[in-house]
């Protein structure tokens, strides 16, 4: 027989695995350091008040003026449009999935969502500036060809599947006896569903909102073919927009000159929508952990 | 029978691998050539030249060496071409660091960057390469303005301009958004356009749709009733019917862009060279030299096929010598 001793093949095999794990970290930090640096090098020569306060956006322009805000309200335009779409329609197809639908109604409705994730942003793109907008022109909603509606439209389209898919994970995962108890005190369908169900699985439900908006916040294909490259302080979805992610693509697929400023606005920007994303989850595993319901 | 499936996965693959085989085959490959068997033609000599060359720079000026590279390998199937679209700007950062054999320009090489050439030991010749008139585009809804005048578009387009509808720039014209769209700061268009319209390079307001992609500038303008924009001659030559050209008024009369006005020199101030300028390194390869002595001799045909306006004789002498000097100094 064997003596048991310490088995280092599982520490082997715990390291490894370790390793793993970090390496998503050690990216993240990686990251990190690699927007700051061309960044604190931006910022030495434009001051953060003018970034982050001063409305006119032209940093490849002379003389150039470096007012992050038109960039930042387009992303917060397109995002917030975007999620008015996806959050309805998301949730409510999986409240239509976890509690009202037959077996069989899921086991083919379900794939079919996951088919809108699959397809890519490119698509989804050329099917806003290519579909969406003649059609909402023929509808008479006065856009042109570049517009911020189309855009956002489409990325909520995007996004539902994420929603969907998450809020109904967090919905299946409620125990039966919730619903059975409220069954039993007489309430309707409707009202388990919207009273029991949705408030219990509230944590799941707000972590799949924030993985959504964090998906719009850093769309960028979408946003580059379909809303415009003008940068424009502006809340209505009417109009064209620039966003910060197809900022950086614009100028990145351009040739600014390595080291110039120009250059730079690119990591100062990503600089910026990456705390913007970043404070979001914080905020998110804040409200997770707040509402979350232990069962068992 | 248990290996059925592992059978099948394997003989699939095979196939798959066995059709990307056979299918592709040597891009430019010419099946026009009446049945005169597989082997392509070579040059002159029957030589078959292979290699690869590198070209980035203009927009308006890339899909002039891009038919020239077809042009050129129809006989030398084995050289690769690349040709990029950075912009001028763009073009010459790389060029001037020695990435780029060939960069193609819309305007001439600007001081800073010769000197940024001298610094990295890149020499180069610059060449005349064709002829483009810059022209001005309209939606083709637009029916009021059929021709502008240079101080119009000078007051359209200058740095604070204030003009946002096309009832400010004169007096009759309807009362409809003005949307501008024209090429980014990298552009030669650019540089060229605001210097000689606005007076000063680089000199231009801000906030009009900027890409160095003419495709964009061709769909903002095409899609929105009250569009302006602006790039080379090829472009609204390739996208007739789908925008409109506009006549311009240089005090002498409206003029509309044309190959014949530009090579005469009426269009004016938007008829303009384009350039490209060769690494003389490259010329110790023999593809490098061939394939610009292709863009010159062939000239007229591959500028007629591409939509440009060709050399004239003089030009095309000047550019020949040009670039026989050049290659004489490095000796091939």
């Amino acid at each position: 027989m064997r003596a048991t001793g310490r088995r280092w093949s599982e520490d082997v095999v715990k390291g490894v695995l370790a390793l793993f794990a970090l390496v998503s970290v050690a990216t993240t930090v990686a990251i990190v350091v690699a927007l700051l640096l061309p960044a604190v090098d931006f910022f030495s020569q434009v001051s953060l008040r003018e970034f982050f306060t001063t409305t006119d956006w032209a940093p490849l322009f002379s003389p150039a003026r470096f007012g992050v805000l038109p960039l930042v309200a387009g992303t917060l335009l397109i995002t917030v449009v975007a999620c008015l779409v996806a959050i309805p329609f998301g949730l409510g197809a999986a409240i239509y999935l976890s509690e009202y639908a037959r077996p069989r109604t899921r086991r083919i409705l379900k794939p079919a969502l996951e088919v809108l994730a699959g397809i890519p942003t490119v698509v989804y793109g050329y099917f806003a500036l290519t579909f969406v907008t003649p059609q909402l022109q023929a509808l008479g909603v006065p856009v042109g060809i570049f517009n911020a509606l189309a855009a956002a439209l489409v990325m909520g389209i995007m996004i539902i599947p994420t929603i969907a898919s998450l809020s109904e994970d967090a919905m299946t995962a409620v125990p039966q006896a919730l619903r059975d108890g409220a069954y039993g005190l007489g309430s309707n369908k409707l009202q388990v569903s919207l009273r029991i169900v949705v408030p219990a699985a509230v944590s799941g439900i707000i972590a799949s909102f924030v993985l959504g908006i964090s998906r719009a916040v850093g769309e960028t294909m979408i946003v580059l073919l379909a809303a415009g490259g003008m940068p424009n302080l502006t809340f209505n979805p009417l109009e064209q927009v620039q966003t910060m992610t197809a900022f950086i693509a614009a100028v990145g697929a351009g040739d600014a000159p390595h080291g110039t400023v120009a250059y730079n606005t690119i990591f100062a920007v990503g600089l910026t929508l990456f705390v913007m994303t970043f404070a979001m989850n914080l905020v998110s595993i804040r409200l997770v952990r707040k509402y979350r319901e232990i069962y068992e | 029978m248990t290996h059925r499936p592992l059978t099948f996965a394997a003989l699939l693959l095979a196939l798959v691998l066995a059709a990307a085989g056979c299918g592709g085959g040597r891009e430019g490959a010419p099946a026009r050539d009446g049945g005169a068997g597989e082997a392509p033609a070579g040059d002159a000599s029957g030589e078959q030249l292979s290699g690869r060359i590198v070209a980035d720079g203009s927009s308006t000026v890339g899909p002039f060496t891009t038919a020239a590279a077809e042009q050129f390998q129809r006989r030398h199937s084995g050289v690769q071409i690349t040709v990029g679209v950075s912009g001028t700007g763009g073009g010459f950062s790389r060029f001037c660091r020695g990435e780029t054999d060939l960069s193609n320009a819309s305007r001439p090489i600007k001081d800073e960057e010769t000197a940024e050439c001298e610094e990295n030991g890149v020499e180069y010749v610059e060449l005349q390469i064709v002829n483009d008139g810059l022209s001005v585009v309209v939606n083709n809804e637009n029916d009021w303005a059929q021709c502008l005048t240079t101080d119009e578009l000078r007051r359209i387009w200058e740095p604070g301009s204030e003009i946002g509808n096309w009832s400010q720039v004169r007096d009759g014209f309807p009362d409809v958004p003005l949307v501008l769209a024209g090429p980014g700061t990298d552009s030669g268009t650019f540089d060229y356009f605001t210097e000689e319209i606005v007076g000063e390079g680089g000199a231009s307001r801000s906030d009009f749709t900027a890409s160095e992609n003419d495709n964009v500038i061709v769909q903002a303008v095409s899609g929105n009733r009250g569009g302006l924009g602006y790039f080379g001659l090829s472009y609204l030559e390739e996208n007739e019917g789908r925008l409109r050209g506009v006549a311009v008024d240089a005090g002498e009369g409206c003029v509309e862009p044309t190959s014949e006005t530009v090579q005469d020199g009426s269009y004016t101030p938007l008829g303009r060279p384009l350039f490209v300028y060769a690494k003389k390194g490259a010329f110790e390869r023999r593809e490098v030299q061939e394939f610009i002595r292709t863009m010159i001799d062939d000239n007229e045909t591959i500028a007629r096929n591409a939509l440009y306006v060709p050399l004239t004789d003089e030009q095309r002498t000047k550019a020949h010598d040009d670039l026989e000097a050049a290659i004489g100094e490095v000796g091939s």
